[in-house]
This record gives structure tokens, C-alpha cells and sequence, in this order.
């Protein structure tokens, strides 16, 4: 049961929580229309003690097309903590009106903090550089939508893969399915960390590691791209050496399966080519959409929300 | 002289790693003990070379979590009538709360100085635990 609990984590949920969500999202996808009141009357503090338009807007969007209400702030300066209050004291005074909580926060373990004082459920919108399990539900609700399961697909994530923590957080989840393969596709200096490659040895999942986008994308179900950051690189002639490797354009899609999809956790700088856009395998706009849809079912599952008759 | 290597009742905390026992010392708080404590540091000894070693006389009911996490390779003995009547050996708590802190700067728990943090064992053979709000490993 998901109902009163928070979410911090990905590993909060198990494959069957997921999946729960997973086709709720997919029932709201269908027809939405049909779920437009079921948090009405429902109050949602969107706390954003650090900006992030995009992620305050999905979950703001979310919850007014359940039919419920949102209050909140996008500017830390705005809030009481300007006055020095703590979080485990926002927290208490919040649940005493609020129904739940959304927490995006600079610092780590933020949202695991209000959660043990606010006696609401708390969804954590990123603290830091930990953790943004809502992110980590997008990516599965565009691959299960457009893949239909995960078992016995070859993802591969390419770009900075040592900090990308989206990155950290999808590979570790989806070695939660049977039979997923992944391929790292990085320059040397951006190889994927120790800690998530130790995961994987440890369940037995297989990777292979690579600095050739073009040579690996044939073999690809999924593709998620992210940036390589200039100031990653040690020198500008090593970034721009490397730089156009990992960049997706249309010219190696057309090496790439015909159902490959191509995902992206946006913004993109770009590490893929704007002539990538138009092609029917790209679901990195169509993602932002997923987003949206699977916190309707997070904020339904955790309100105790009954799905329409 | 006095007289420390017999206690009559009481505890004896032994095979403490050398260099360990002011930090044991410290943690149990013993120096605010009204019974006597003697804390020997650098006692020779067969097995480990030098060791600390402190015995207290008192019944006192001492965190066995605190040795643990400490140092694992401990022993205490319980004492009664001049007799040992009980000997522990120490494992790493699974869990431990308020003893640790986080180092990690990005930490909540550094701004908000909370101070009954629950750390959780993660890699027992080299005394490794996470922080359960940031994850970030930390030893005592
Ligand atoms: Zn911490």
C-alpha cells in the first residue's frame, strides 16, 4: 500500500509498487479527463527551496488536473527559512494543513527529514545530489510505454555517466528487472562510477563499456542521452576532441534499430542535434508529458485517491 | 602503590586496540564515574603487541554498541566476588544512533545540527556506516 507513505528514493518502492504506478499512469494517459476531480479538496505544498521551474511545474500540473490544489514557493528567499526556521519545523507546521508535501532541496537528506516530522506523506523533488525518484518514474513510464515491458532490453545511457545521478538512479532500478544489459557509452574521463558498477557485478547484470556511440547504437533498445559538460574536461581541446562523439545527430539514427526510442532528461544543450527532433524514434518531448502523468498516479497513490467508477 | 590488576567487582574492558581506550574512556563516559576506573594504555601483550585495557568497579550497564562500533575486537569481562562470571566479544552494531555524526558537508544534518542520527552498517570488515539521511559512509 502506498497510501501515507512518502517517496525518497527509488529503492522505497518495490517492483510491484512500481508497477502499480505504472499502469495507473498509463490509465490517466489514456484518458485524463476522467481523473479530473479525485483529489478535489486535496492540498499540495510544493516547497522549492532551490528552482526548478521544470519539476515545480510537472508536479504543480499534476495535482490541479486531479482536481486539487497547490501552495507554495519556487524562491527560498521568499520562505520562512529566511527567518531561520528549521526544516524539521516547516515540516510540522505544514502538515497541520496541508495533505502532502513536495521538497526539492539543495541539501542531502532533506526530504527524508521533513518526512519524519510533517505526519504527511512527502515526495522528494530532488535533494541535492542524491536522490529524484520521480525522475527515475519517468524514464520507466516512457520505456514501458513505448517497450511494453523492460525484461530482455539493451539500454544504453551516454554522455557524463560518473555524475549524472538520473543516470545512477535508472541503471540501478532497471538491474532490478531480469535480463536488462546495459551499454556505458562516455569518454574515458566520465566512465560510469564504481559504486553503481559494484551493483551490477553483484546481481550479475551485464554492461560493456565504450567510447564509440556510433559503433554501439545498432544494438540499441533505448538510448538516453545526457550532457558532457565542458567544464568536466581538463582542457578545451580535449572537450572539443571529444565533444562531437557523443553527440546524437541524424546521421547515426540511421544506424540505429527502426523502434529504437531516444530519451533525454532535458535540458538538452546539445549533445542531440535538433535534426533528431522530427524523427518518430526521439521521446524526449513526449517524456516531459510521462512526467507528468506518472506524478498523477504518485500523488493519487499516496493521498489514498479512489480511481473514478 | 596501587593495586589495579585484581578488581573485585566490576567490569574489564580488554584487547582494546592500542590508542582506543581514551576514546572508549571518553565515550562511555566514564570520567564521570564516582566508582573507580583505571585506564591502562600501552600494556604489553602477547597477542596484539600493546594494548589498552580499562577496568571499572561498578556495575555499571555500558553501551555495548559504543564498543562495538569502536572497537570490535574488545572483550569485557563481567566481575563478581573477584571472579569472571561472564565474558562478551563485541560485533558491530547494525545500527547505530546519536554516537555517529556525518561528515558529508552536502549533509542536511550539518545545517540542521541534528544530533540522534541513525547510521546503518554497510561494510563490516572495514567498520563502514551510512548515514540514513545522505547515504555518505562514515567510520568512528
Ligand atoms: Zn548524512
Amino acid at each position: 500500500m502506498l497510501k501515507n507513505r512518502s517517496l525518497i528514493a527509488p529503492s522505497d518502492l518495490t517492483l510491484e509498487e512500481i508497477e502499480e504506478l505504472m499502469r495507473l499512469s498509463e490509465k490517466i494517459l489514456q484518458t485524463p479527463e476522467r481523473y479530473a476531480a479525485v483529489c478535489r479538496g486535496k492540498l499540495m505544498a510544493s516547497l522549492f527551496y532551490e528552482p526548478s521551474t521544470r519539476t515545480k511545474f510537472s508536479f504543480d500540473a499534476a495535482m490541479l488536473r486531479l482536481g486539487g490544489n497547490t501552495l507554495g514557493f519556487s524562491d527560498p528567499n521568499t520562505s520562512s527559512t529566511a527567518k531561520g526556521e528549521t526544516i524539521a519545523d516547516s515540516a510540522r507546521t505544514i502538515g497541520k494543513y496541508a495533505d502532502l508535501i513536495v521538497v526539492r532541496h539543495p541539501k542531502e537528506g532533506t526530504a527524508k527529514l521533513m518526512s519524519r516530522y510533517a505526519g504527511i506523506p512527502v515526495i522528494n523533488a530532488g535533494d541535492g545530489g542524491h536522490h529524484h525518484p520521480t525522475q527515475t518514474l519517468t524514464d520507466l513510464l516512457t520505456i514501458r510505454h513505448y517497450k511494453g515491458s523492460y525484461s530482455g532490453l539493451t539500454v544504453g545511457v551516454c554522455g557524463d555517466l560518473k555524475f549524472g545521478r538520473t543516470i545512477h538512479s535508472l541503471v540501478t532500478c532497471l538491474a532490478r528487472y531480469e535480463n536488462v544489459r546495459f551499454l556505458f557509452i562516455s569518454p574515458e574521463e566520465l566512465t560510469m562510477p564504481a559504486f553503481v558498477k559494484e551493483e551490477l557485478n553483484a546481481k550479475g547484470v551485464s554492461y560493456t563499456e565504450t567510447t564509440d556511440l556510433e559503433g554501439a547504437i545498432s544494438q540499441l533498445d533505448v538510448l538516453y542521452m545526457s550532457r558532457v559538460q565542458r567544464e568536466r574536461f581538463i582542457s578545451e581541446e580535449e572537450y572539443l576532441r571529444l565533444k562531437d562523439y557523443f553527440i546524437l545527430t541524424a546521421e547515426k539514427m540511421q544506424l540505429a534499430k527502426s523502434d529504437m526510442i531516444v530519451m533525454h532528461p532535458l535540458p538538452r544543450i546539445n549533445e542531440i542535434a535538433t535534426d533528431v527532433d522530427s524523427d518518430p524514434r526521439a521521446a524526449y518531448f513526449e517524456q516531459v508529458r510521462y512526467g507528468m502523468f506518472v506524478r498523477m498516479a504518485l500523488i493519487m497513490k499516496l493521498l489514498g485517491a479512489e480511481e473514478p467508477a | 602503590m596501587v593495586n589495579v590488576s585484581k578488581i573485585k567487582e566490576g567490569i574489564v574492558i580488554d584487547h582494546i586496540r592500542a590508542g582506543h581506550g581514551y576514546k572508549i574512556f571518553q565515550q562511555l563516559g566514564l570520567d564521570r564515574l564516582d566508582d573507580v576506573v583505571v585506564l591502562m594504555r600501552n600494556v604489553d601483550s602477547e597477542k596484539m603487541g600493546r594494548k589498552d585495557l580499562i577496568k571499572i568497579e561498578s556495575n555499571l550497564d555500558i553501551n555495548l554498541d559504543v564498543l562495538g562500533l569502536i572497537d570490535p575486537g574488545a572483550t569485557i569481562s563481567y566481575i563478581k566476588d573477584g571472579e569472571r562470571v561472564k565474558k562478551v566479544s563485541l560485533t558491530p552494531p547494525e545500527t547505530v544512533t546519536g554516537i555517529l555524526t556525518c561528515r558529508n558537508p552536502r549533509c542536511i544534518t550539518n545545517q540542521e545540527h541534528i544530533t540522534d542520527i541513525k547510521f546503518h552498517l554497510v561494510d563490516a570488515a572495514t567498520n563502514q556506516y551510512a548515514c540514513e539521511y545522505c547515504d555518505a559512509r562514515t567510520r568512528l
